[in-house]
């Protein structure tokens, strides 16, 4: 139940796009049309899911303070955590590189929609981000972990396919004044979408 | 290119932040206040000077086909030092800024930069190229952290500097501007002004 409620806050109220504003870069240079944003969402959800689990072992079993304790008494006094940022960067940048392999093979024509962004997933700060939350929070088991990398995952998805069909119809049909054309209107409507999604405040199961 | 239009071109015309629309993440989650978002500046201009000088050095002995992972144990090497500096000498303002300062990691601007100038140029270059885009990043950053803390709070680097007489006049200050979704709005107006003053940044 705790874990499901903690699904559900990451997808609404945790927003990454619209409560912490994570991974803007690449939300807004792809999110020009629906299929290329829903792609790139996917593989974003997937990396946030299989990574936050992974970096959730690591830091428990090696990098927390005393962590090393199940290896032998003697480390029970070892910290490694300042090595976790580059830790957890390295096992996010070997993943982006499974997923660009896998969907090189299965999926091509998303493969070269999303051009430069997927291995750019790498450093997408929604990713790293999520990973350093986790890290802050102290979530009691992996299971929590995956609760919340899977509903950041589906929350950024989420974001990134609502703003990609309303830039889609401004596009077309609305007088935009010229110097917030493209870039600055995004922002806008952002924000507004942010505003908007400040009403999920206070959700509860 | 010159060494001066160098340094000086990531001021404005090319400005990572407005025109080349990298880095925003950071841009709008450490705003809410002056303070942090002048310390956030200054850690990614010493972060993206030192590591475009690293990488230049390293250039030509990186396998291209690694280059990345290389780039990324650069950048999240100077990361600790700065965070481990942070919090040895300004613990409040890192408490403020918590994951931000790791995320300097995954901060576009670095990457770019990296990719785009240092790979290509030598050290002295490079360095200048990260000082000024950093300082391109860094003004954004204290202009929109500006407008949100005294709008916002009615402050500036937590003194007050709207008067008492407002308040008792009526004035209210906009708790508003303190949500991060107002750092857009800011950001989407400092962009409108810019393109308004340079056309042919405009978007057909």
């Amino acid at each position: 139940m705790e874990n499901l409620n903690l699904f559900i806050r990451s997808i609404f109220i945790d927003n990454m796009i619209f409560a912490y504003f994570l991974g803007m870069c690449s939300f807004i240079a792809v999110s020009k049309n629906v299929k290329t944003a829903f792609g790139l969402g996917i593989a974003v959800t997937f990396m946030l899911t299989i990574s936050l689990p992974v970096n959730y072992l690591l830091e428990t079993y090696v990098l927390r303070a005393g962590a090393l304790s199940w290896l032998s008494p003697e480390f029970a006094d070892v910290d490694l955590s300042f090595l976790s940022l580059i830790v957890f960067i390295a096992v996010i940048a070997s993943m982006t590189q499974l997923v660009e392999m896998v969907v090189e093979k299965y999926a091509p024509a998303l493969y070269s929609s999303l051009g430069i962004f997927l291995p750019l997933i790498a450093v997408n700060c929604a990713i790293l981000g999520g990973s350093l939350f986790m890290q802050q929070r102290d979530f009691g088991s992996v299971w929590t972990a995956l609760c919340a990398g899977s509903g950041w995952g589906i929350g950024w998805l989420l974001a990134i396919t609502a703003v990609a069909a309303v830039r889609e119809r401004v596009a077309q049909y609305s007088n935009v004044p010229a110097p917030l054309r493209g870039v600055g209107i995004t922002f806008i409507i952002t924000a507004l979408m942010g505003i908007a999604f400040m009403s999920f405040l206070g959700i509860k199961i | 290119m010159s060494n001066k239009s160098v340094l000086f071109n990531p001021f404005s015309k090319n400005n990572p932040v407005i025109v080349q629309i990298l880095g925003i993440c950071s841009v709008l989650a450490v705003t809410a206040k002056l303070e942090p978002a002048i310390v956030m500046g200054l850690s990614v201009i010493a972060v993206l000077a030192f590591s475009n000088v690293i990488i230049s050095l390293l250039r030509n002995t990186i396998p291209t086909n690694i280059r990345i992972i290389v780039q990324l144990v650069v950048v999240a090497g100077l990361v600790v030092i700065v965070s481990q500096l942070l919090q040895a000498y300004a613990y409040d303002v890192s408490k403020q800024l918590s994951v931000f300062i790791g995320l300097i990691i995954t901060n576009c601007i670095l990457m770019g930069r990296l990719e785009a100038f240092a790979m290509a140029n030598r050290p002295w270059p490079s360095f200048l190229d990260g000082i000024g885009n950093g300082t391109g990043y860094a003004i954004i950053l204290i202009i929109v952290g500006f407008f949100r803390e005294l709008l916002g709070s009615g402050t500036l680097m937590g003194y007050a500097v709207v008067p008492q007489a407002f308040y008792d006049a009526g004035y209210v200050n906009n708790g508003l501007m303190i949500l991060p979704p107002m750092a857009l709005i800011v950001v989407a107006c400092i962009i409108w002004v810019h393109r308004s003053y340079n056309k042919d940044l405009q978007e057909k």
